[in-house]
């Protein structure tokens, strides 16, 4: 056999092995490059005036006082900036019916959430530019706000958008089989409970932020950028400012976490590079911790109502729900704010075989600020609803959470096949995840700790959740429905000189080892020391043109290319080396930066000097042999819309009743990404992962009054997972490969996020079944524990 | 009245002389008018402890002290606790380990662990955890850190 | 969120900080750990025109041990007061309560006169004031006074010391040998302003007094409370009933974590473990 297929003929040196990431060690000396670190000549700053409230109209906005202030160079109103930029608007046609209206970078006439831009102040100082937004008097004429997603539908509910009939965005529907007949049968159990989600965000470290340069005389944009996307941001930039696409030049070095928030269009952020343009000259704007909790996407924020049906054996006959979703006024640029719903309605029930589901997804504007995609779009919810009733049912005819699983749970062997939603999927192992779930977590001796606890009035529960996660997504995403998000990526590899390699790739690092694992990919596919293996990405002017990261397709796909590229590069090597030493291509190989004879393993001429003959000494080869030491491949998934995961996961809590405050004693996690590139790296994301979905489970929520104010927007109120209250977290894995490619490796981002919720919700109605009471609402505070439990 | 300072500290052993705004935190201080990038700013309201750093051989949050405050001090930032704390087992331990991700946590993050192993503290996960819950990371989901910690506390042991 | 201009002072005595504080149109801000005042002014909540940095005048740093009380300067910060052996031996309740403020890197910065002087209703050190029955020096231009403890905290931010007054001391009664003390409180997170919490301190005479922090407008007493517990040597759980019972009387405020009806349920939960860990 030849070709890339045969890379793992024979045992790899660094895939599968968990080598710590290069990246580190400087991020470890304080040697990062993140955004705010920059600072140009005649750099100045912008700085956002926002609307405090959540509806109104302006009237006027006097800047008299202001532009005298020091240190003011410009000042811009919405209108200013308006005349500078084409309006964007975030529908995707793959979702027909999804409306949205034009949205500018700042507010026009009227401001529509709390936090909105309203104007900017350019400045020598960001403190002086604070100094000056004080001195900016706007007339303000409040509007009633939209604030509850279910009034929002009413007739009688203020309209956000005047040109539309209602606050309605988009609905849709899906019926497979025939539920209400089906739940009507005799013999079965019908559950119906209504869920609510909190409204929660990103909150990564590094806030937003963004330095953007302009060069007159090559009507060049440069913008430093804290992002997932380069390109695709270079693509909106182009098109919104009306320049050549290439003249856009889009670099993002360190980013301080990104989790899907800075993945987005930000108006603030698209002000800031027509500024530089303006004033040709360096603007940085850096969003301060009160501008992220108002600016940042949020996500989440979801009520559902829904109902199952399970026979007494425990098979589910159908699954149903009406899910209301509340997204600010606008529907976010380019991604659309419809993708969390849309998931929801794709992925409830994916795990299991059901034949009757009907799902109602309502997206609704609403005045606060915009929600999209954060990590694990729609899972945390759509795993809820199924596994969350799942154990209910289970409780209701007394059956142990893991059997009601493994009746329903699609069979390992059942693959190819469809969901009953009509998701494809291939190559998963749900029994065989539970299998090794039940057997590192030690179910039989929780069970009887229970026991024991129960008899002291202490209440602990265990929890399951066995999730698909949509990972390594095709065109049939974005790409499809008209936005200019690439799902393809590049890699390109090149020998130098000295023998090294140096890669250049289209995803994108913010921290999960996208650069680690490429190095990984070039140095066991081509055969060099990984030392010798250097990394660019997050540049569009040297990388190959792709999507970035995001979604978890950085390995999946990245690597991918990674691994054709590599190869690639090796055959050209080895043709030319079998030139220069007049062997045959065939007989020859690469091993730690040597090429060898593939029999013997006999070192014939290093990289290095076989560089070097190629690169100076060409006088040496045959005239007509032009060697190609580069090579770029892409790489794409066409075989299905996404590269399905899948996994299974269990918490163990201890519920104090007398509190309501809820102790996760140790968490287990058994993920099946397909083939693990690098486990160390792979297991700390599944737990970073499994720590944001404890903080949508228990702490995290945006909580808003009725007039749209946001009510915790400080790190002090909104609270995110700390060390202390944090399990420890045990990963394991099965590996079934993925046949879409030879590298063989699925997404593994998004699971812990998409999966915690619900099994810790289970573990939380589990622990209170004795109680006979149940909470289904998160996070699960101390006072929403506290009402379920009927002491308040 | 003084609205700016001429103030002088060490900074990882060099001797700073400057001129301050008295408004100006040490975070921007440090970041802007030295150039030390490697002490991140998170929330400027003290709570996620990005920008911890040692002053006067204590963690602080320098968000929440004014330049001016730092005069006649003593300053340790990540740029130093290689040499100037002597944590590059520590260091080594966060690497190996996967303790961080996006780094941006890491400068404060090794602030409050250096702290912790100098007082003497045994390699206890839920101590470390303690001392550690007031430096917010979104990226790891805190298990490596402590693991790095407490092997670097271990190994001093041994 | 960068803090408003100000002026900078940092006098070197205390008459030369009292000085400052009389004249009005300063609108002075006292800076001592400055760990709620500075988040404030980034804020731009705080926008004093000039800050008196009281942190050159070595006396207001002193612990002393004097015949009849243990006098804390206000500038003693948090993790002195954890450290000192003074302290331990003589306030065992304040070593107890410190490790439950906020974090490390802020413990080493706070002061116990930022915060008696701040008032904030979910603090500990007010509660801790209270429940020893301590009190506060206050200081101007017009001379020296000592406030009592349950005179001193006036509402959510707001205290005897008006804006002329400098707080010199917290003086603390000595803890006797046979003298016990209590303390719980309930946070969401650890080091997070706790949702409910109680300082309890037994006399010799077997006098209670209690003292809840974070379920009301201010750190407060419950004189029903006290009365209930006082006179018992040890507590049945007649006596803690009677006793929760009683905390009903309290004027419960919510907050972002919890309404009233949950700081009243809290309440009671925190003063049963209290008494529970009492010692």
């Amino acid at each position: 056999m030849t070709g890339p297929a045969t890379v793992f003929d024979k045992p790899t040196d660094y895939i599968g092995k968990s080598i710590p990431r290069s990246d580190a060690s400087r991020l470890l000396r304080g040697k990062g490059h993140y955004v705010d670190d920059i600072q140009l000549p005649r750099m100045v700053h912008a700085v956002f005036l926002r609307s405090p409230h959540a509806h109104a109209r302006i009237i006027s906005i006097d800047i008299k006082e202001a532009e005298k202030a020091k240190g003011v160079i410009a000042i811009y109103t919405g209108n200013d900036i308006a005349k500078h930029v084409k309006p964007y608007v975030g529908v995707l046609s793959h979702l027909p019916g999804l409306r949205s209206p034009a949205q500018y970078p700042l507010a026009l006439d009227v401001a529509r959430w709390q936090g909105e831009p309203v104007a900017v102040v350019v400045c020598s100082s960001r403190a002086l530019g604070e100094d000056a937004l004080e001195l900016i008097n706007i007339t303000y004429e409040p509007l009633p706000a939209v604030t509850d997603t279910l009034d929002a539908l009413s007739s009688e509910s203020p309209l956000i958008h005047g040109e539309y009939d209602s606050n309605l965005a988009w609905k849709r529907e899906v019926e497979v089989g025939s539920l209400d007949k089906a739940l009507s049968g005799d013999d079965v159990i019908v559950i119906e409970r209504q869920m609510k989600f909190g409204r929660h965000t990103g909150v990564t470290l590094e806030t937003r932020a963004t330095v953007c340069d302009y060069v007159p005389g090559d009507d060049e944009l440069i913008m430093y950028y804290a992002g997932q996307a380069p390109h695709m941001l270079q693509f909106i930039l182009a098109k919104h400012l009306s320049m050549l696409e290439e003249n856009v030049r889009v670099v993002a070095h360190d980013i301080g976490g990104s989790f899907g928030i800075k993945v987005h269009t930000y108006g603030d952020e698209i002000a800031t590079a027509i500024i530089a343009k303006l004033l040709k000259r360096p603007v940085k704007f850096t969003a301060d911790r009160l501008e992220s909790f108002v600016t940042d996407i949020h996500a989440r924020d979801h009520v559902v109502n829904v109902k199952i049906g399970v026979r007494k054996d425990g098979s589910i006959v159908g699954i149903g729900f009406n899910d209301f979703t509340g997204i600010g006024p606008f529907s976010m640029y380019p991604r659309t704010s419809a993708i969390e719903c849309n998931q929801i309605l794709n992925l409830t029930g994916a795990p299991y075989q059901f034949e009757h589901y009907q799902a109602v997804g309502n997206v609704v504007f609403q005045n606060k600020t915009l929600m999209c995609q954060y990590r694990a779009v729609g899972h945390p919810i759509a795993m809820a609803i199924s596994d969350c009733m799942l154990e209910e049912a289970a409780r209701v005819i007394g059956m142990d959470p893991v059997q009601i699983r493994k009746k329903n749970l699609i069979p390992d062997d059942a693959y190819p096949t469809k969901s009953a939603t009509g998701m494809r999927f291939d190559d998963l192992s749900h029994h065989a995840c539970l299998d090794k779930l039940l057997e590192i977590m030690n179910y039989d001796k929780l069970l009887s700790d229970q026991e024991e606890h129960r008899k002291k009035g202490i209440y602990r529960g265990i929890g399951f959740v066995s999730l698909v996660e949509v990972t390594n997504p095709s065109p049939m995403f974005y790409g499809i429905g008209g936005a200019p998000i690439a799902s393809q990526d590049g890699a390109t590899v090149r020998l130098d000189a000295a023998g090294a390699l140096h890669v250049s790739s289209s995803v994108t690092e913010q921290g999960q080892g996208t650069n680690a694992i490429l190095q990984q990919i070039a140095a066991d596919v081509f055969g060099v020391s990984i030392e010798r293996v250097k990394v660019t990405t997050g540049d569009t002017a040297t990388v190959p043109y792709g999507g970035g990261t995001w979604a978890s397709r950085g390995a999946g796909i990245g690597g991918e290319a990674m691994l054709q590229a590599a190869y690639a590069l090796k055959e050209q090597v080895l043709s030319t080396a079998a030139v220069i030493l007049q062997a045959k291509a065939e007989e020859l190989d690469i091993a730690s930066g040597e090429v060898v004879l593939k029999s013997s393993g006999e070192q014939k001429i290093s990289l290095g000097d076989l560089a070097k003959i190629v690169y100076y000494r060409g006088n040496e080869l045959p005239n007509d042999l032009q060697p190609e030491l580069i090579a770029t491949r892409h790489y794409r998934v066409t075989d299905f819309p996404f590269v399905f995961t899948n996994g299974a996961m269990a918490a163990h809590v201890e519920v104090d009743t007398n509190t309501g405050l809820i102790k996760i004693l140790h968490f287990w996690a058994v993920e099946d990404c397909g083939r693990v590139i690098n486990p160390q790296l792979v297991d700390d994301q599944i737990r970073g992962g499994v720590v944001q979905g404890i903080g949508g489970a228990l702490y995290e929520e945006c909580v808003y009054d009725a007039d749209g104010q946001m009510q915790n927007a400080s790190m002090a109120d909104y609270l995110v997972p700390m060390a202390s209250e944090m399990p420890e977290i045990t990963v394991a894995h099965v590996e079934t490969f993925t046949k879409t490619s030879v590298l063989g490796a699925k997404g593994a981002g998004e699971a812990g996020t998409g999966g915690a919720p619900a099994a810790i919700m289970n573990a939380v109605n589990n622990a209170l079944s004795p109680l006979n009471c149940g909470i289904w609402q998160m996070p699960m505070t101390p006072e929403r524990v506290l009402r379920a439990l009927g002491k308040i | 009245m003084m609205k700016t300072a001429q103030i002088t500290l060490t900074i990882n052993g060099e001797k700073h002389i400057e001129d301050v705004p008295v408004r100006m935190n040490l975070a921007d201080f440090i970041r802007t008018k030295i150039g030390l990038t490697g002490t991140h700013v998170g929330c400027e309201h003290g709570v996620c402890g990005a920008c911890t750093l040692f002053l006067d051989g204590v963690t602080i949050r320098s968000c929440l002290t004014l330049a001016v405050q730092a005069d006649g001090s003593e300053i340790t930032t990540i740029e130093g606790y290689e040499t100037d704390k002597n944590a590059s087992d520590l260091i080594k331990n966060f690497h190996t380990r996967n303790a961080l991700q996006c780094g941006y946590c890491t400068p404060g993050m090794l602030a409050s662990s250096i702290e912790y192993i100098e007082q003497g503290n045994p390699a206890d996960r839920e101590l470390v955890k303690q001392h550690i819950s007031g430096n917010y990371c979104r990226c790891t989901g805190y298990q490596a850190i402590v693991d790095a910690i407490c092997t670097t506390i271990e190994e001093r042991q041994n | 969120m960068k803090a408003p201009d100000f002026s900078y002072e940092k006098p070197n005595s205390i008459p030369g900080i009292l000085s400052l504080l009389e004249k009005d149109e300063l609108e002075c801000q006292l800076l001592a750990g400055g760990q709620s005042l500075m988040p404030m002014m980034n804020f731009r909540m705080a926008t004093p025109k000039t800050i008196v940095d009281i942190s050159g005048v070595s006396e207001l740093s002193l612990i002393t041990d004097t015949p009849k009380a243990i006098e804390i300067g206000a500038m003693v910060r948090y993790c002195e007061l954890q450290d000192s052996d003074v302290i331990q031996k003589f306030c065992p309740l304040i070593t107890m309560v410190i490790p439950h403020i906020a974090h490390p890197a802020i413990r080493n910065r706070g002061t116990i006169g930022g915060s008696i002087g701040l008032s904030d209703p979910a603090a500990e050190l007010p509660a801790v004031l209270l429940a020893l029955d301590g009190k506060v020096e206050v200081s101007s231009n017009k001379g020296i006074r000592e406030e009592p403890a349950n005179k001193f905290f006036k509402g959510i931010y707001e205290t005897a010391c008006s804006s002329n007054e400098l707080i010199t001391k917290i003086i603390l009664p000595k803890a006797l040998p046979k003298q016990k003390f209590g303390f719980y409180e309930i946070s969401r997170r650890h080091g997070d302003y706790a949702m409910a919490g109680v300082c309890i301190a037994q006399d010799q005479d077997l006098t209670v007094r209690v003292a809840f922090f974070g379920v009301a407008e201010k750190a407060l007493r419950i004189a029903s409370i006290e009365k209930v517990l006082s006179g018992n040597s040890d507590f049945s759980q007649s006596i803690i009933e009677n006793a929760q019972n009683a905390a009903e009387d309290i004027q419960f405020e919510g907050d972002m974590n919890a309404g009233p009806e949950v700081k009243k349920h809290l309440a009671k939960v925190v003063l049963e473990r209290a008494l529970e860990g009492i010692k």
